[in-house]
C-alpha cells in the first residue's frame, strides 16, 4: 500500500514512503516531525494547517501529500532567516501582540505572508477578508490585522 | 536599574516559540512506542446498551486493545467527580448522578463515550472502532432546557426526579415581592442564554504513559490546570498515590473554561497505559470537540426589575433554568449559582434581589464554565433590564444607570459580595466619551439615508475574578482550596526562575509574571523564567480560570518574592556587617541606610550559595522560597462597553461598526496583553450575541451544529477594530492592586450587542445569536404586527 | 480516512479509462470537497485518480466571444486572469469569492461543477452564462448539466475537460454567505446575453436552478427595480439550519437587485 512521494522541503529535497492516504499535513508533522503546522479542525476552515506549496498558501489538511509530489514546500519552520532572525511578517506579529495561545499563529503567518505578496499596501477591511480561510479564538483578530498591515509594509519595504 | 516594568508595554517572551513553529503542544509530544486511541462514541441521544459486540474489531490490523464501561467497572475505574455540591432549597445535596468514564449500560447524549479501541496507528484504530458493534436501544431524549423537567419528559437518571439536579435560591423572597408590590414601574423580560461551544483553536488531546520501572503515570493533556487534573484523577478516579502521577500541560492552545475539568479520555489513556504498558495518545477530531468538550451558557430565564416612578431599582426577581447536560461536568453546579447570582447586584444599588435557579439534566453534552462562566448571563440579564427600563420609562439609557450606581466601597451587596472598591461614574463617563456617543445622531442619520438601521446599546458589567477566598468558597460548597502557590528559585549568579500553579495558554504568564519578578527584584526581565504547567516542577497549583491568574497566582509569587528579598537583607547585612534593620533594597541593591555601604543582588545570591562568608548560625544557605497565597476577597473589575450596529433589512445581516470597551482592573501589568484579552473576549461575546447557537434536533438529540459548516465562530470579517482604553482604582486587598482582565469582554459583549440591535429594530428583544434569518424574522413580524 | 489507490494520470484518456473501469474510483482534482469527504468518511472511494499532473487540463484562452478554462484551473487563477476579468469580469469576481484564499489555490473550476454541490459558486456562473462543459466524450449545454444534489448529467468515467463561457454584454454576482460555511445561502449571477436575460440562483435549491420569474422581468427591463419587484416562490427552496424557504426566497430578490444595480 506504500507509495514514495518527493518534495522539497524548507529547501530540503526529501522522499517519504508514505500510505496513500496520507495527507501533507500527516507527512509534514508526523513523518517530518515539523510540528509547527498544527490540525484545528476537521472542514477545512480553520487554516492552521496553512503552508505554501510553489509559494502559494494552502490548506495542508485538505490535500494528500501525493499531491505536493514534486512540490517546493515552505512551513512556518523555514520563515525565520537561517540564524533565526524572524521574518519581516513574524516579528510585525510579535511587535503587535498578534498571538496569544499560539496555535493558529502558524497558519495566519503562512497566509499572510502570501497574502502580503500580492496586497503589499493593503488596508484593515482587505486583510480582514483575506483572513477568511484562518480562524482564531483568542485575539479578536484586532491585532492580527494590525500585524499583517505592518508587516505587509515591511515586506514591500524590504523588496 | 532601567524605568519600572509593571505597566509596561513589553512585547513577549513567549513569541519566538510560537511564530517559528516551536510550541510544543500535546499532539506536538510523541512518546517512543506510543499507540493511538479512537472512542467510540454514541450516536443516539438517550439509549440502553444491549450489547456490545468485539470480535470484528478485535482481528482488526494493528489492534491492541478495545475496552467498554464493563473494563473499567470492573477494574473498579470511578465516575468522574463534581467539585462543587450545591445545597438545593429544602436543605438537601444537589443530585449526582454517576459521570462514568465509559457508558455503564446507557448513554445520554450524542458523543457520549462507549468504548475505546487503541491501535499501533490512527487510522488503524479509527478502522477498529467502525467495527464495534454497539446494540442500542433507542430511548425518547429530552434535550430542551425550558421543558427538560416538565412532567412526562423523558428521564436520564434514576437518582434524579424530573431531571432535576437542584433547585436554588438566594435572597429573600418575601421581601423581593414586597417590593415589586409597591414599585411604579416592573420590567420584565423572558430571556435565553444560548448554548455555546467554546471551540478553542487547539482540540483537547491527551497521551498516557505508564512506566513499570517505578509503577508511574505521566499524563501530557490539553488543560488549564494540570495539579486539579492530578488531584481528581489520583484520588477520585483511578485511586492512584498522587505522587506517582505526573501531569504536564505544555503549550496549550486556548481554553476558556473548556480545559479546567477532567475529562473521560484523559482518565482512559491514562489507565489503558499500563494495561497494554504502552503509552496511548488520542487528540480530538474538531467533530468530537463539538460533542465531547463541556458546552457553556444555557439559560431560560425570567427576569423582573421594580423601579420608583425616577427610575430607582428597588428590587430584582429572576427566575433561572440551567440547562447542565447528561452529567455534572467538574465545575457545572457552581456556574449557574454562586457564579451567577451573586452577581446581580450589578454597578447598581438594588437593595433586594431574589434570584431561584433550577439545574436540569438533558440528553446534551455536559455544560461547565465557559470564559466568563455565570457572569455573562448576569450581566446580560441585568443589563438587558435596566437599557430596557431605560426605553420603558423614558430615561437615557446613561442616565438610568447613574441614578443606580454604588458609589461608596466597600459595599456589600444583597446577594453576598463586597466589592472592594470601584468607579462605574468614570468608566462610563469614559466609554461614552471615546465611543463618541455625541455624534451617534449623525452617524444614525447617514445610516438611515443608506437604506439601513442603527442601533446603540451599552453594557456596564461587574464581574467578581480571583476566585477564590477558600473559607468562602468552602462554605458555599467548594470541595477544593482555591489558593495559589508559586515558587521563587533564585539561581547562584542572580538569574531567577519562577514556577506557578497558574497556566498560561495564551494570556502570556511567561512575560507578565517575569514583568512582576524583574520589577519587585529590580533585576532585567531577561534574567526572569517562569514555569508552570507540570506538576513534577510546579509544587502545587489551582490553575487559571476564572480571570484569577495575576490576582491569585501573582500575588503567591509577589509573596514568595517578600521572603527572597527578607532573607536577602539577612544576608548582605552579614556581608556589610550592618544590622538587618538597617538594609534596604531598592531595585536591584541591598544597601545599609544613609550610607554607600552596598551589595547588589547577584552578590547576595551568589553568598547564598557559596557561603564563604555566611550566617550560618542563623541562616541556611541557598536563596529559593515558595508561598501560598489564599485571597481574603474577591476581585472586581467592571467596566462599561458600547455598541453600536448596523443592520441591513433587506438581508436582515447586523454588522458591528463600533465596539467601545472602558475597563477597570486594577492596576495593569502589561497594557498591550490586556488590550489583547479585552479583544478576544469581546469576540466571544459578539460570536454568542450574533454568530453562534448550538442547536440540538428536539425529536432525536442529534447536534444539528457539529462542525464549522454549521456553527459559526467569528471570523476576522465579523468583528471590527475595537477601541479599549482603561480606568484604575487598585485592588485593596492584594499588593499588586491587580483585579483580572481575562473574561471581561465575553461578560459584558452580548448584553451590549444585543441592546444595539433591540435598538435599531425597535423590538423588547431579539434571541440570540442574532443571525440574519432571526434578524429579518423580526422585522417581518414587527411590519405584520 | 480509509484507505485507497492512487493513480497519478498523465493524461485525460488515461484518467478516465481508470475510473472507467472501476465504478468505486474517482477523479481527484484539487481535492478542497473530495478530500474533506474522505476525511470524515463520508466517501470511501477503491481508487483516486489524481488530475493533478495533465498540462493541458489547466489554462485560460480567450477570444472576443468567450473565455474557455481547462478543468483543472483553480479558482485563484481565474480571479487573477487579466483575460477573464477584461473579458468577463464577474466571472473573475465569482471566482475570487469562492471558499477563502487558500480554498482557491486548490479548488478547480472542473472538480466544483463536477461536485455540483447545492451552494457553489461555479454553477451559478456556468449557468447562468449558458456555457459549454467540455468533456472527453462531448460537450454538455449548461443547462442539461445540473441535475439535482450533487448530481450532473456526467456519465461514469466522463471527465470534463474544459469549460466555454461566452462574454455577455454585462453580467454580475451576487451572494450572501452562511455565516459559518461561508457557502452561499443564496447566489445569484444575472447576465444579460445575446440570447436574452440569464438569472442563475445558487444555494437556495437542491441544485443551481435558473429563475425564470427575475428573466422574465429583467428581460422586460434590466433595472435593480424590477428585479426587485419580483416575488420569488419558495416553493422547493432548501431548509436548513440558516434559511428557511421563505427567507431564501426573499434573499434571490435581494441578491438579484444588488447584482443588476451593480452593472446597470
Amino acid at each position: 500500500m506504500g507509495v514514495k512521494v518527493s518534495m522539497t522541503v524548507n529547501g530540503k529535497k526529501l522522499s517519504s514512503d508514505v500510505e496513500e492516504r496520507t495527507l501533507l499535513v500527516t507527512l509534514i508533522r508526523e513523518h517530518l516531525r515539523l510540528t509547527g503546522t498544527h490540525v484545528g479542525c476537521d472542514t477545512a476552515q480553520c487554516g492552521a494547517c496553512t503552508v505554501h506549496m510553489n509559494g502559494n498558501a494552502v490548506k495542508s489538511c485538505s490535500m494528500l501529500a501525493m499531491q505536493a509530489e514534486g512540490a517546493d514546500i515552505l512551513t512556518i519552520e523555514g520563515v525565520a532567516a537561517p540564524d533565526g532572525t524572524l521574518h519581516p511578517m513574524q516579528a510585525a506579529f510579535k511587535e503587535n501582540h498578534g498571538l496569544q495561545c499560539g496555535f493558529c499563529t502558524p497558519g495566519m503567518v503562512m497566509n499572510a505572508i502570501d497574502f502580503a505578496k500580492r496586497h503589499p499596501v493593503a488596508g484593515e477591511q482587505e486583510v480582514r477578508e483575506g483572513l477568511e480561510g484562518n480562524l482564531c479564538r483568542c485575539t479578536g483578530y484586532h491585532n492580527i490585522v494590525k500585524s499583517i498591515v505592518a508587516g505587509s509594509k515591511a515586506m514591500a519595504a524590504g523588496k | 536599574m532601567g524605568a519600572p516594568l509593571i505597566g509596561a508595554r513589553i512585547e513577549r517572551k513567549e513569541d519566538y516559540r510560537f511564530l517559528t513553529g516551536a510550541g510544543q503542544y500535546t499532539d506536538d509530544v510523541v512518546l517512543p512506542g506510543q499507540t493511538h486511541a479512537v472512542f467510540v462514541r454514541s450516536p443516539h441521544a438517550h439509549a440502553k446498551i444491549r450489547s456490545i459486540r468485539k470480535d470484528e474489531a478485535l482481528k482488526k490490523p494493528g489492534v491492541l486493545a478495545l475496552f467498554t464501561g464493563e473494563d473499567l467497572a470492573a477494574a473498579k475505574v470511578g465516575g468522574l467527580p463534581c467539585g462543587w455540591l450545591i445545597t438545593d432549597v429544602n436543605g438537601q445535596p444537589m443530585k449526582e448522578p454517576a459521570h462514568p468514564c465509559l457508558a455503564q449500560g446507557k448513554v445520554r447524549y450524542v458523543g457520549d463515550h462507549v468504548a475505546v479501541v487503541i491501535a499501533e496507528t490512527l487510522e488503524e484504530a479509527h478502522e477498529a472502532a467502525e467495527a464495534v458493534h454497539v446494540d442500542y436501544e433507542v430511548l425518547p431524549s429530552v434535550v430542551d432546557t425550558a421543558s427538560a423537567s416538565s412532567k412526562g419528559a423523558p428521564q436520564l437518571h434514576e437518582n434524579a426526579p424530573d431531571n432535576t439536579c437542584y433547585v436554588w435560591a438566594i435572597g429573600d423572597k418575601s421581601v423581593v415581592d414586597k417590593a415589586f408590590a409597591g414599585a411604579a414601574h416592573v420590567t420584565r423580560l423572558d430571556l435565553v442564554n444560548n448554548r455555546l461551544i467554546p471551540n478553542a483553536v487547539e482540540p483537547r488531546a491527551a497521551t498516557g504513559a505508564y512506566s513499570r520501572a517505578d509503577q508511574s503515570y505521566t499524563l501530557y493533556v490539553s488543560n488549564q490546570n494540570p495539579h486539579v487534573e492530578r488531584l481528581l484523577m489520583t484520588a477520585f478516579v483511578l485511586s492512584l498515590p498522587e505522587h506517582k502521577v505526573r501531569v504536564v500541560a505544555p503549550d496549550v492552545g486556548g481554553g476558556f473554561g473548556s480545559k479546567i475539568y477532567i475529562y473521560a479520555e484523559d482518565v482512559v489513556v491514562t489507565w489503558a497505559a499500563k494495561q497494554i504498558n504502552r503509552p496511548v495518545k488520542w487528540t480530538a477530531e474538531r467533530s468530537e470537540s463539538f460533542v465531547s468538550d463541556a458546552h457553556g451558557r444555557d439559560h431560560v430565564t425570567v427576569a423582573e426589575m421594580a423601579m420608583d416612578k425616577d427610575g430607582k431599582f428597588l428590587a430584582m426577581r429572576v427566575h433561572t433554568t440551567a440547562n447542565v447536560g447528561a452529567y455534572l461536568s467538574t465545575f457545572a453546579s457552581c456556574v449557574p449559582t454562586i457564579l451567577y447570582a451573586t452577581l446581580l447586584a450589578g454597578q447598581y444599588t438594588t437593595p433586594v434581589i431574589y434570584c431561584e435557579v433550577k439545574a436540569v439534566f438533558s440528553n446534551t453534552t455536559p455544560v461547565d464554565a465557559y470564559r466568563g462562566a455565570g457572569r455573562p448571563e448576569a450581566t446580560y440579564v441585568v443589563e438587558r433590564l435596566v437599557e430596557t427600563a431605560a426605553r420603558e420609562m423614558k430615561l437615557d439609557p446613561a442616565e438610568i444607570r447613574r441614578r443606580n450606581f454604588i458609589r461608596s466601597f466597600p459595599y456589600q451587596t444583597p446577594v453576598a459580595l463586597c466589592y472592594d472598591t470601584g468607579d462605574y461614574e468614570a468608566t462610563l463617563d469614559g466609554a461614552l466619551k471615546l465611543a463618541d456617543v455625541a455624534g451617534y445622531a449623525a452617524r444614525k442619520k447617514a445610516s438611515e439615508a443608506k437604506g439601513r438601521l442603527r442601533g446603540l446599546g451599552y453594557a456596564a458589567y461587574i464581574e467578581a475574578c480571583g476566585i477564590a477566598p477558600s473559607a468562602v468558597a468552602g462554605s458555599l460548597g467548594a470541595r477544593a482550596g482555591l489558593f495559589e502557590a508559586g515558587e521563587v528559585r533564585v539561581h547562584p549568579t542572580g538569574s531567577v526562575t519562577v514556577f506557578t500553579g497558574s497556566h498560561s495558554h495564551g494570556q502570556g504568564h511567561e512575560t507578565t509574571f517575569a514583568q512582576v519578578v524583574a520589577d519587585r527584584l529590580g533585576i532585567g526581565i531577561e534574567s526572569v523564567d517562569i514555569v508552570h504547567g507540570d506538576t513534577s516542577k510546579v509544587l502545587f497549583g489551582m490553575g487559571t480560570y476564572g480571570s484569577r491568574s495575576i490576582a491569585v497566582g501573582g500575588t503567591a509569587i509577589v509573596k514568595a518574592l517578600d521572603k527572597i528579598i527578607a532573607k536577602g537583607k539577612k544576608i548582605a547585612a552579614h556581608l556589610l556587617e550592618a544590622s538587618e534593620s538597617d538594609i534596604e533594597y531598592d531595585r536591584g541593591v541591598f544597601k545599609v541606610s544613609g550610607t554607600d555601604k552596598q551589595k547588589m543582588f547577584g552578590e547576595v545570591a551568589f553568598a547564598a550559595y557559596v557561603p564563604h562568608n555566611y550566617p550560618h548560625d542563623k541562616l541556611e544557605p541557598g536563596l529559593n522560597e515558595n508561598a501560598f497565597y489564599d485571597p481574603a476577597n474577591f476581585t472586581f473589575p467592571a467596566g462599561t462597553y458600547v455598541c453600536e450596529v448596523e443592520i441591513d433589512p433587506d438581508t436582515g445581516k447586523v454588522s458591528v461598526e463600533r465596539f467601545t470597551a472602558v475597563d477597570d482592573f486594577g492596576k495593569i501589568i502589561n497594557p498591550m496583553i490586556v488590550d489583547g484579552q479585552v479583544h478576544g473576549g469581546l469576540t466571544q461575546g459578539i460570536g454568542q450575541a450574533l454568530t453562534e447557537g448550538c442547536i440540538y434536533d428536539k425529536d432525536s438529540g442529534q447536534l444539528l451544529t457539529g462542525s464549522f459548516m454549521d456553527y459559526s465562530i467569528p471570523r476576522a470579517d465579523d468583528v471590527p477594530s475595537f477601541k479599549v482604553d482603561t480606568r484604575e482604582t487598585p485592588c485593596t486587598h492584594n499588593p499588586l492592586g491587580v483585579k483580572g482582565c481575562g473574561e471581561a469582554g465575553a461578560i459584558g459583549a452580548p448584553a451590549a450587542m444585543m441592546n444595539a440591535i433591540t435598538d435599531a429594530l425597535g423590538v423588547k428583544d431579539v434571541p440570540m445569536p442574532a443571525t440574519p434569518q432571526t434578524v429579518w424574522r423580526a422585522l417581518q413580524n414587527k411590519k405584520a404586527a | 480516512m480509509h484507505a485507497f489507490k492512487y493513480h497519478r494520470a498523465s493524461s485525460a484518456n488515461e484518467a478516465a479509462s481508470i475510473v472507467a473501469r472501476n465504478g468505486e474510483a474517482r477523479f481527484l482534482a484539487g481535492g478542497q470537497s473530495l478530500v474533506q469527504m474522505m476525511k470524515l468518511r463520508f466517501v470511501s472511494p477503491s481508487d483516486l485518480v489524481d488530475l493533478g499532473s495533465i498540462k493541458d487540463l489547466a489554462g485560460i484562452k480567450a477570444d472576443g466571444s468567450g473565455v474557455t478554462i481547462g478543468a483543472m484551473t483553480r479558482h485563484a487563477e481565474v480571479a487573477g486572469s487579466a483575460e477573464v476579468r477584461k473579458a468577463i469580469p464577474a466571472l473573475a469576481a465569482l471566482a475570487g469569492t469562492i471558499g477563502d484564499r487558500q480554498v482557491r489555490n486548490m479548488g478547480t473550476l472542473g472538480g466544483a461543477i463536477a461536485h455540483a454541490d447545492p451552494a457553489a459558486d461555479y454553477p451559478a456562473a456556468v449557468l447562468g452564462l449558458g456555457a459549454t462543459i467540455h468533456t472527453n466524450k462531448r460537450k454538455i449545454a449548461a443547462d442539461d448539466f445540473f441535475k439535482g444534489m450533487m448530481e450532473t448529467a456526467l456519465q461514469p468515467g466522463e471527465l470534463i475537460t474544459s469549460v466555454s463561457f461566452p462574454v455577455p454584454k454585462r453580467a454580475a454576482y451576487m451572494k450572501f454567505k452562511n455565516q459559518a460555511s461561508r457557502f452561499a445561502i443564496v447566489g445569484v449571477f444575472v447576465a444579460d446575453t445575446a440570447g436574452g436575460v440569464r438569472v442563475a440562483v445558487t444555494g437556495a435549491g437542491p441544485c443551481v436552478f435558473r429563475s425564470k420569474e427575475l428573466e422574465a422581468a429583467l428581460s422586460k427591463s434590466f433595472t435593480a427595480q424590477a428585479a426587485a419587484g419580483v416575488k420569488v416562490s419558495d416553493k422547493g427552496l432548501n431548509k436548513d439550519l440558516h434559511a428557511s424557504p421563505e427567507y431564501r426566497a426573499h434573499l434571490i430578490t435581494v441578491m438579484a437587485k444588488r447584482a443588476v444595480q451593480s452593472i446597470a
